[in-house]
């Protein structure tokens, strides 16, 4: 028992090692990877993150020179690598910092004329 | 003495995953043991032939959370040895530092659900605490605390700046400081001595000869480690395999008590020795025909892979022996004879991961 003395005095009186959630939120490592983000005004519609994508969750319906080209992204079938936005020629996929929060829809992106829509949950 | 037979698991307390032992005991004792497996079969291995050899990175470090690293690590060094890709020697060192970080939370897990699993609620804490930490440096060096897809075919994703090894550094000392403080529990409690002492003794000749790998094997005196192949970088750091011979679940304790302290020891001279350089080799063309293996050391033993090629961007056939598959036999020999009180003991001390078993 004296070998475990210290440890217990140090638990009895030091501080907790949990946070008080939720009033103390996780602080995020710089570089994590979080929920995935699309940027649509500087999307060229090339379709290398639909080729690269191992979980077949990203799914481009035209081709890139059709004005009704979309790009349909599947958060349910997405594991965060960040392959796509490593790859993404013109930057407009991105990882948002932190832990990704539940995703709830399905979503396609197009054009500006092609109507932005979501796939909730049914 | 009639016989009675019932099941352990598939879901049972100690169990983190489901696999089911059926027990056959006269009184307390067991006399028989028949393991029921398949709870968690995923065809992982037929989903790989399917994939782009470049996918199945992602689809390997998700036969298990826990080592996951280790197993995006063994199919890449698989694939380079397939496509005679040689590896940078910065990216040699980052999967060193990885591959241990990676253990070093697989054992505080384990050591943690070892005092659980009789009872000492406040030691698992303690571990758990400790590996918190570990995963806050995996999550700060990698994006993820669990899943880290760091490695890639040809080397790594990710580097370790300066400011980043210095407070790898920080966060590490704080986990050895916690370390110091609970590895003389497991090895003085007189309650932790009286459960595992003697209990599931494996002889060095059964242990052989059973094909037992990883700690298991090492604890019946058998200094067999994978990393001293020399893979990755493990060739130039100096490692020595740990080696207990009382073959029982304290020495298979002690192995990996003993084994968390060396890689630490292992992450911080990997960091000393990082060498600069590019992190990854340029990939081209797809794996030609032919066949390759290769084997690394997982937290729980030897991870055995086999791929074949056939000249086109998917796999004709990838095998994974994963060491859970190979300790069963051994674990079925250590299980007769022993109380029923003990079986979760014994049944912890191989340290089972199902996910892995059955892939």
């Amino acid at each position: 028992m004296p070998w475990m003395m210290p440890n217990i005095l140090r638990n009895l009186f030091g501080t907790p090692a949990t946070r008080k959630y939720p009033f103390e939120s996780h602080q995020y490592w710089a570089g994590s990877r979080g929920r995935l983000q699309i940027d649509l005004a500087k999307c060229v519609f090339c379709g290398i993150c639909e080729k690269i994508c191992p979980s077949r969750a990203i799914t481009k319906y035209g081709h890139k020179d059709d004005p009704n080209v979309t790009i349909h992204y599947n958060p349910f079938a997405c594991i965060y690598c960040a392959r796509c936005a490593e790859k993404c020629p013109s930057c407009a996929i991105y990882i948002l910092e932190g832990h990704a929060v539940p995703a709830d829809r399905k979503i396609t992106y197009g054009r500006e004329d092609v109507p932005f829509s979501e796939e909730e949950i049914p | 003495m009639s016989k009675i037979t019932f099941p352990f698991g598939p879901q049972h307390p100690v169990l983190p995953e489901a696999i089911q032992l059926s027990l056959t005991c006269e009184d307390e004792k067991v006399v028989e043991v028949l393991p029921v497996i398949g709870y968690m079969h995923r065809g992982i291995e037929k989903a790989a032939e399917r994939n782009p050899y470049v996918n199945n990175v992602f689809l390997c470090e998700r036969i298990c959370g826990i080592c996951s690293f280790i197993h995006a690590l063994s199919y890449c060094q698989l694939m380079e040895e397939l496509m005679q890709v040689e590896v940078p020697p910065r990216a040699r060192y980052l999967r060193v530092v990885w591959s241990e970080l990676s253990r070093m939370h697989s054992h505080l897990l384990w050591l943690g659900l070892l005092a659980d699993s009789f009872g000492f609620e406040s030691l698992f804490m303690q571990c758990w605490r400790a590996r918190e930490t570990v995963l806050d440096a995996l999550e700060m060096t990698t994006g993820q605390r669990v899943v880290q897809s760091s490695c890639v075919i040809g080397g790594v994703r990710r580097d370790i700046n300066a400011d980043q090894a210095r407070q790898l550094r920080e966060m590490l000392a704080g986990v050895k400081a916690q370390i110091d403080a609970v590895l003389p529990v497991f090895q003085k409690d007189y309650t932790i001595k009286a459960r595992t002492v003697g209990k599931g003794v494996l002889p060095k000749d059964q242990a052989w000869k059973l094909g037992a790998v990883g700690p298991t094997l090492r604890a019946s005196g058998w200094a067999w480690d994978c990393r001293s192949l020399g893979y990755a970088a493990y060739g130039e750091l100096g490692f020595e395999p740990v080696v207990e011979n009382d073959g029982d679940s304290y020495a298979r304790t002690m192995v990996r008590a003993r084994e968390l302290v060396q890689s630490y020891e292992l992450v911080l001279r990997a960091l000393d020795a990082l060498p600069e350089g590019p992190l990854a080799a340029k990939i081209k063309g797809v794996p030609p025909k032919g066949e390759a293996i290769m084997r690394t050391e997982q937290p729980r033993g030897e991870l055995f892979e086999y791929a074949r090629g056939n000249g086109t961007p998917r796999l004709e056939r990838l095998k994974i022996r994963t060491p859970t598959f190979a300790n069963i036999p051994a674990l079925l020999a250590m299980l007769p004879g022993c109380e029923i009180a003990d079986v979760p003991v014994i049944v912890l001390s191989i340290d089972p991961c199902i996910a892995c078993l059955e892939r």
